[in-house]
């Protein structure tokens, strides 16, 4: 039995700045709030066709789980969290912006 | 110091206007991602978590405060104010961006710095002796060679593309500070009857299978050096296996092959291009050593020091315990804590490495090492000059006594900046420093060694901490496995995993039942953590870990 589609984004890294990015509806974001979020297969694997042929502006595009709280997307894992959030040591990534 | 000759200098600016142009055509889209990906890592050039990371070489870990302060510029300009101290004498910045990084080849050039081989199958960064030049203990200085391999390995036509990376680490003394048993090959000088030559050991590594090297030659001389590198090299290239990364490291080439079939290969091949070594090695090291010549030690009043030590406790704290003996009794070794309780090992900021670039000009030589352990060394400095020292490093949050110490931690970034990790390290490393801190505990605990990596690539060397640290992801959790007994130094020994893993809230306590434990056990003061270990074993440190579980289900989890 195929596993069901959990909600997911398409994330990558920026080519210039290497900043953790995400699809948004019109282009990329550097906020996971503001991200696409995809409950469909085929159509978040349409998506990632679009994203990844992206090559001048982004690097290393790839589906990311989340769940939704209200209709925000929330990493499901601590990886995601930490590449949403930025380093944990310092406030010097994308912490400062919160 | 090397200084540059001609030949390094265009070396360098031809091979940055290369990659300038490389860099350009990813921008424009000349180049592809998988075009350009291994050109980058040519450079010294990642992309991790969340930027880029550009890792630069400091071969052997030495420095002079004119390269200092361009890392301090580099870090200001190009970068977030700070620089990340590595354990194979690196340093890395954690946020170039990608147009700015061939300025950044470009600043190193201008002080004979570079980032080449930084990454990649290729041979790396050489290490050495961070008290090299200047230890008591030193049969001869490490550098010089160090130097002649690192120019004999930079852009060697023949190992740009071997199996895996390959790490070369060289001590001049008996004690071993560079973890050669822990290097694909190691390097130790020794002297028989008068002649000077060097133990070569070769197939230690950490990572996912650790292993402790093992001896290729007892003596090689020094005309034959490079023939027999070469010829170990070559015959990784070509029985390294290339069909399993996993398994593609020389330890693994070693351990199947046995180190009998090993030398017999390295012995024909030696024989095979010996004569292609003409001599000409031998005239570049003479030229090297020269560079590498010992400063001139001044005679003044060593007063001041033990003035200082009588009547401030806090500086005698800090001499007892980051001060080393000096081949000058008027002189000493200084090891600048980058440790500071709480803060991240290994990093610096701008203001830092200036200071640390000021005070090495005007009090140490003009020198600076970097050790594998992340922390910045003056490897001469006369005494009476140390309580100068001492306070202007204190007031910039650098006068931590805590070298050797609980809280002398080495830790990979981990997954708060690396693509590869699997859990974090940093994290770990502050709570556990701020804790003994609290506990006011770590000079009476004394010297013990903890290592933290975020991954079983274990960039962090917890395998030879004695207490070690491993993060993994069990199940999208960050969880935390326990290595005791391991040893970095001249014993080298890999440590045993003493059980189930710790989630990140139960991994502090842990280590505290640990030290505990051993404050416990131990015969008295003077003996130190791994000396218990190594009386009592593991068994008792296991009972401090798991007070609740019984030993056998300890026993059945552990497998």
């Amino acid at each position: 039995m195929p596993k069901p589609f959990t909600p997911k984004v398409i994330t990558a890294n920026a080519l210039l700045e290497g900043d953790v990015i995400y699809l948004a509806d019109n282009g990329w974001t550097r906020q996971l709030a503001q991200a696409e979020v995809f409950t469909d297969e085929a159509h978040a694997d349409l998506r990632m066709i679009e994203a990844a042929a992206q090559t001048g502006e982004v690097v290393g595009v790839y589906l990311a789980d989340v769940t939704l709280e209200g209709s925000t997307p929330v990493p499901t894992h601590f990886r995601e969290d930490f590449r949403a959030r930025g380093p944990s040591n310092y406030a010097h990534g994308k912490q400062e912006q919160f | 110091m090397y200084h540059y000759t001609d030949f390094d200098d265009a070396f360098l600016k031809e091979r940055n206007a290369q990659f300038r142009a490389q860099v350009e055509r990813r921008i424009d889209g000349s180049l592809t991602e998988d075009e350009f990906k291994p050109l980058r890592l040519m450079n010294g050039l990642y992309l991790q978590l969340h930027a880029y990371m550009l890792r630069v070489a400091i071969p052997y870990g030495t420095l002079n405060s004119r390269q200092m302060d361009t890392l301090a510029m580099i870090a200001d300009k190009w970068d977030k104010g700070y620089g990340h101290f590595t354990t194979r004498q690196n340093i890395q910045y954690n946020w170039p961006e990608l147009r700015d990084v061939p300025d950044m080849l470009d600043a190193l050039a201008a002080v004979n710095m570079h980032a080449i081989q930084t990454s990649g199958n290729t041979i790396r960064n050489v290490t050495a002796d961070h008290f090299a030049g200047a230890a008591a203990d030193e049969v001869a200085d490490p550098r010089p060679v160090a130097e002649l391999i690192r120019q004999w390995s930079t852009d060697h036509p023949e190992f740009q593309f071997l199996p895996r990376k390959f790490k070369v680490a060289v001590t001049g003394a008996k004690a071993d500070r560079a973890v050669i048993k822990a290097h694909d090959i190691g390097l130790r000088i020794v002297k028989r009857d008068a002649e000077i030559g060097y133990e070569v050991v070769i197939g230690g590594g950490l990572g996912r299978t650790p292993m402790i090297g093992k001896v290729l030659y007892d003596f090689v001389s020094s005309e034959d050096l490079l023939p027999t590198l070469e010829a170990i090299v070559s015959v990784y290239n070509l029985l390294g296996r290339r069909d399993n990364k996993y398994k593609a490291r020389i330890k693994i080439t070693v351990h199947e092959n046995g180190i009998e079939d090993i030398r017999a290969r390295v012995d024909a091949r030696y024989a095979l291009i010996r004569d292609q070594f003409t001599g000409v090695d031998q005239q570049m090291l003479a030229r090297i050593e020269a560079d590498f010549a010992q400063p001139s030690f001044r005679k003044a009043d060593v007063t001041p020091f033990h003035n200082t030590y009588q009547h401030d406790p806090l500086f005698r704290s800090w001499a007892d315990t980051n001060l080393a003996a000096h081949r000058n009794p008027d002189y000493a070794i200084v090891s600048i804590s980058l440790k500071a309780h709480g803060k991240t090992p290994g990093d610096a900021t701008s203001r830092q490495m200036r200071l640390m670039a000021q005070i090495a000009k005007r009090y140490g030589h003009d020198e600076l090492r970097i050790s594998h352990e992340q922390n910045v060394i003056l490897p001469h400095v006369h005494k009476g000059d140390l309580p100068s020292v001492y306070y202007a490093l204190k007031a910039e949050g650098l006068g931590t006594a805590n070298i050797g110490l609980i809280s002398d931690i080495i830790a990979c970034p981990g997954m708060d900046y690396c693509a590869l990790a699997t859990a974090r390290s940093i994290p770990i490393a502050q709570e556990i420093a701020t804790r003994f801190d609290e506990l006011k505990l770590e000079h009476e605990v004394g010297p013990l060694k903890i290592k933290i990596s975020g991954c079983i690539n274990a960039c962090g060397h917890h395998h030879v901490g004695h207490i070690g640290i491993l993060g993994l992801d069990r199940a999208g959790v960050e969880n935390y496995q326990i290595t005791l007994g391991g040893d970095g130094t001249e014993d080298a020994a890999i440590g045993e995993r003493a059980g189930p893993g710790f989630s990140a809230e139960e991994i502090i306590p842990a280590v505290e039942r640990i030290v505990l434990a051993y404050l416990d056990l131990r015969n008295d003061p003077a003996e130190e953590f791994l000396q218990t270990f190594r009386r009592l074993g593991l068994a008792p440190f296991k009972a401090a870990l798991y007070p609740e579980a019984p030993a056998q289900k300890v026993r059945e989890n552990a497998a």
